[in-house]
């Protein structure tokens, strides 16, 4: 798709604030255990006790902000038995409340569970790279909120010859399930996608 | 517990996270477990256009106490805040940014359509602290609250009534809470006669007391002097954290002069915090308390090794060495001899002695000691934990003495050791007129004025102004504060205290939401938010000034007021509307800032025009600042404020202070900064019944304790205490366990993060939480406060709420 949306994620820039998951749920009025955008922790490291009292270790820790990747590739979009699901020409992946019947398959296909179910509509809901800002030329809320600019929207193309294509790091799952547009800088604590060194620090924020 | 990757995990099905359990459940018809999201707090559903027709768009500003003022654009929508946004005006390079502002700013509707909101003034009914009220008028609250004021400075004088530190409504213009001393209501005592003053912070109260001993002043390098530096080494300096805005600045400004710089950074905390997650190279962990140690170890390095600048000692130093000491002072006071072995103690300062006491292993802290003193210029800075401690004091000189021992004091790329500054826009200040009332007192010790005022003194006590206090405190007002309960220390003692009200006879509270210091009011006055009203800000952010012109976003709620309204009808009560007045109205006090402002800066735009920009941004034309740069160039003409002129790594003050003042066993005030171990510190005996050290480090779901009560942030950043895991082992205990927190003077329940971002012998229970006691006692709020000590650091008096000696069980 030429014209492919994607976001751009700055490890090194990502201090865990979580401006970007609330401004999301500001602009949609999400409750708060509904999270378009989360933010993953993912630590590790170990300590030993040296005999004198003093302590060596190797501790690690990152953050990891994803939404709906708006994949190249979108599983929800083929797992969807209503057709409810639909791919813009930019790449934007959208649920079309009316048609969908909440049997949450998405969900369940969803490596990143970008899809979530709103009991007040009985239908899934997710990031919508808040499609009408982009349609007004504004960024999606979540970009515009970050204090430190660890995130961007663009074309992938773009994005990729400024960035690179790297979309995979600790705990993402891996890319070539979806084809996630997204791009993620690293920085020196970036452990690669499968890794065993860390793991999910926070799983009852994501 | 999906452990190593939560998210494929919804697809491989090989082990359910609770997350995608919940959705099983729910997705098999099983019971209804997935949140409803709790309370709806009135906001919207919403369609799907941006930018409607029938909105306005607003400029306002977060206001509390993180030291950033941040923009905030609200969008109103029939009388209704629907969306918030931040500054649009600028770009993404440093130095033309935009203001952004954090997490907090962002749930700004749930803070202002919050169930917790007052609604109408109340009086107590029942026993203090019950939390049973009555809707009162305000007629009747005034009528109330000026006949007691009045009573209470006949029968007892003006220094029995107290403005209490708050900061809940903080840099705005009239409608501020911080400083006390310029609020409306130091204005409306003043008027009559006066009120008790205090000195001091919760936040830096050490810091801002044993600075000036060193340097004259509390000063520091503008952050973006990080530019001009090779390594950046901090203790205890969490800006990711405690600053996270973009109207502080200091999180864009950090990250931005790393990548320019190229500097390496080095943190000491124990805790990898979130400033160690997005700029540390290197993260040290050190046990809580014990900075002083590392700092003489790392002395004794260099000065073993000849690596220190002698010449920067002898030129621009007292108190190095034995042949820089002020006269009549015995031998063996210097810092050197501290050091070496030679002084009071015997004890050289080694990597081996330091390394037992700090947890910094003794290899590391001679490499580090090596890489400061050979890398030039070296920026070195702290935050403001390390000075929240039992010896604050002590510590936060020492962290001082290493850009004095390298020279890199009044230099670019250097610093003083002390928390970095920036560039500001200055606008006036709404007058409040001069307070009568001499006496003084430590921000902290309220407390003891409550139950001992008339007994205490100046040489036991640190009473300013006066020598001994002539009166307890009888009247206390609390405008925007949570001090009176959750930020004080040891809340179970201070609640039990303030419920006899044959002590402290009168609490008047003003609040947005019932918080637990509400619970103590007598006369309980809802106040209205600074999106119910216009008003001023100005802050720093980096090498940005800025103003923000905050407009009226919605009507007042229910029956709240504006404080400047309340003043003034208990001001006419006592006979002083027009002395208070002026014959102004809070707007029109508004103009009259803007006018004075562009007396002095005539930059600054008109009323009417700053209203309609919304923000007024000036970037830093000049070079980043350098602290005493002038004394560096030229210290004869240009010397400290210090007694001697220079800087006193000695100071002959603090001598006579530690000679003359009634200190407690224990204490320990010195000319020299040492390390001093302390009661409930890593070498108390203490440690054997609470083996822990605690701390509560500031959180991200909250400032201090403002925003508490917004769902949004309790769901993004719960309460929990972080613990090793070496310790967690030792106790059973897993990552989401519930935990007992406890010493002798309580005991809180909240679920324990295990995680390897905090050392050994540590846990820190995020400060701010509101204080919360079961029918048990048990605070099941998770406030640190309900463990921390009312004992006060010796030479501020002040808050050491880093300084705890906790046992953890699971609950």
């Amino acid at each position: 798709m030429a014209n492919q949306l994607a976001f751009y994620f700055d490890v090194a820039r990502c201090t865990g604030c979580k401006a970007c998951q609330v401004a999301c749920q500001d602009k949609h009025d999400l409750p708060a255990d509904m999270r378009w955008r989360r933010v993953a922790e993912y630590s590790g490291g170990e300590w030993v006790r040296n005999q004198d009292g003093s302590f060596t270790q190797n501790v690690f820790a990152y953050y990891v902000s994803v939404a709906c990747n708006h994949c190249e590739k979108p599983i929800c979009q083929e797992v969807c038995p209503a057709s409810a699901i639909t791919k813009r020409d930019d790449g934007i992946v959208l649920i079309d409340e009316d048609k969908c019947i909440g049997c949450r398959y998405c969900e369940w296909a969803c490596p990143y569970a970008a899809p979530q179910f709103d009991e007040d509509s009985g239908t899934m809901s997710k990031c919508t790279l808040c499609v009408d800002y982009i349609d007004a030329g504004q960024l999606p809320a979540c970009v515009a909120a970050c204090p430190s600019r660890a995130l961007e929207v663009g074309e992938l193309s773009e994005l990729r010859a400024k960035y690179g294509d790297l979309a995979e790091v600790a705990p993402l799952p891996e890319a070539k399930l979806t084809e996630p547009a997204m791009i993620i800088k690293p920085n020196a604590k970036t452990k690669p996608v499968l890794a065993k060194a860390g793991r999910l620090a926070n799983p009852e924020e994501v | 517990m999906g452990e190593q990757n939560f998210l494929v995990n919804a697809v491989t099905n090989t082990v359910l996270n609770r997350r995608s359990f919940l959705k099983w459940n729910a997705a098999l018809g099983g019971t209804a477990v997935l949140a409803k999201g709790g309370l709806s707090f009135g906001l919207e559903k919403s369609d799907k256009a941006a930018a409607q027709a029938d909105e306005k768009i607003v400029w306002s500003a977060c206001l509390v106490n993180c030291g950033s003022r941040c923009p905030l654009r609200l969008h109103v929508r029939d009388g209704e805040i629907v969306r918030v946004e931040t500054d649009d005006t600028g770009d993404a390079e440093y130095g033309t940014h935009q203001l952004r502002c954090c997490v907090r700013g962002r749930s700004i509707r749930q803070r202002v359509y919050n169930p917790d909101r007052l609604k109408y003034p109340m009086k107590r009914v029942g026993k203090r602290g019950e939390g049973k009220f009555e809707r009162i008028s305000w007629e009747e609250a005034y009528d109330t609250i000026a006949s007691e004021l009045q009573r209470i400075i006949d029968e007892y004088g003006n220094e029995a009534v107290y403005i209490n530190y708050a900061t809940g409504a903080l840099g705005g213009t009239v409608a501020k809470s911080w400083p006390p001393g310029s609020s409306p209501i130091a204005r409306l005592m003043n008027c009559v006669g006066g009120y008790l003053n205090h000195y001091g912070t919760y936040s830096s109260a050490q810091m801002s007391t044993a600075m000036p001993y060193t340097y004259g002043s509390r000063s520091s390098n503008s952050i973006e002097d990080i530019i001009n530096t090779k390594l950046v080494v901090m203790f205890g300096n969490n800006i990711c954290e405690t600053s996270m805005g973009g109207g502080g600045g200091k999180v864009f400004a950090l990250q931005a002069m790393k990548e320019q710089s190229g500097a390496k950074f080095i943190l000491f905390d124990p805790r990898y915090s979130e400033t160690a997650v997005s700029v540390v190279d290197e993260w040290i962990p050190i046990r809580p308390g014990t900075d002083a140690a590392l700092v003489a170890a790392m002395a004794y390095v260099m000065i073993t090794e000849d690596l220190h600048d002698q010449e920067f000692l002898d030129e621009y130093c007292v108190g190095f060495d034995e042949d820089h000491m002020p006269e009549d002072v015995p031998a063996g006071l210097s810092y050197k001899s501290y050091v070496m072995g030679d002084g009071e103690d015997g004890m050289p300062k080694t990597p081996e002695w330091a390394a037992k006491i700090t947890g910094v292993p003794a290899e590391t802290i001679v490499r580090v000691a090596r890489e400061i003193a050979l890398t030039k210029p070296c920026f070195i800075t702290q935050g403001l934990g390390p000075q929240r401690q039992a010896n604050g004091e002590q510590n936060c000189r020492a962290i001082a003495m290493l850009p004095i021992l390298t020279g890199n004091v009044g230099i670019h790329g250097g610093n003083t050791g002390v928390s970095e500054g920036g560039y500001g826009i200055r606008v006036m200040g709404f007058p409040t007129l001069d307070n009568p009332v001499k006496a003084s007192i430590s921000v902290f010790m309220w407390y003891e004025a409550i139950l001992r005022g008339a007994e205490m003194t100046a040489l036991a006590d640190g009473v300013r102004g006066v020598d001994q206090l002539p009166a307890p405190i009888k009247f206390m007002w609390n405008y925007a504060g949570n001090t009176i309960v959750n930020q004080h220390s040891d809340s179970n003692a201070t609640v039990k205290q303030l419920e006899d009200d044959s002590l402290c006879e009168m609490i008047v509270v003003i609040e947005n939401h019932m918080t637990p210091s509400a619970k103590l009011a007598d006369i309980l006055l809802p106040d209205i938010t600074n999106f119910e009203q216009n008003e001023i800000t100005s802050g720093s952010a980096g090498n940005t000034g800025y103003a923000i012109a905050l407009s009226q976003a919605i009507e007042p709620q229910f029956e709240c007021r504006p404080i400047y309204e309340m003043c003034a009808e208990i001001a006419k009560r006592l006979g002083v509307e027009e002395e208070f007045t002026e014959g102004r109205t809070h707007d029109e006090w508004l103009e009259w800032v803007v006018e004075e402002t562009r007396k002095n800066n005539p930059d600054f735009p008109d009323y009417e025009t700053f209203r309609e920009m919304g923000i007024y941004k000036v970037t830093n034309p000049g070079e980043p600042s350098v602290a005493y740069a002038d004394f560096r160039e030229d210290p004869e003409a240009n010397p400290l404020s210090t007694p001697s002129g220079k800087i006193e790594i000695f100071s002959k003050d603090l001598y006579d202070i530690a000679n003359t003042w009634e200190i407690p066993e224990g204490d320990v005030i010195t000319g020299i900064p040492v390390y001093a171990a302390t009661w409930e510190g890593y070498e108390d005996p203490l440690r054997e019944k609470y083996p822990l050290q605690m701390i509560g480090h500031h959180y991200k779901a909250r400032t201090h304790s403002s925003y508490h009560n917004v769902e949004w942030l309790r769901k993004a950043a719960p309460q929990e205490v972080w613990m090793n895991p070496l310790d967690a082992e030792e106790r059973g205990l897993e990552l989401g366990d519930m935990v007992h927190v406890y010493n002798d003077r309580g005991r809180l329940k909240l679920p324990v993060k295990v995680t390897p971002r905090i050392a050994p012998g540590v846990i820190s229970v995020p400060q701010g939480a509101w204080y919360e006691p079961n029918k048990d006692g048990v605070d099941e709020g998770g406030c640190v406060n309900t463990l921390t000590a009312l004992r006060p650091s010796p030479l501020a008096k002040a808050n050491p709420q880093h300084t705890n000696l906790v046992q953890v069980e699971k609950a």
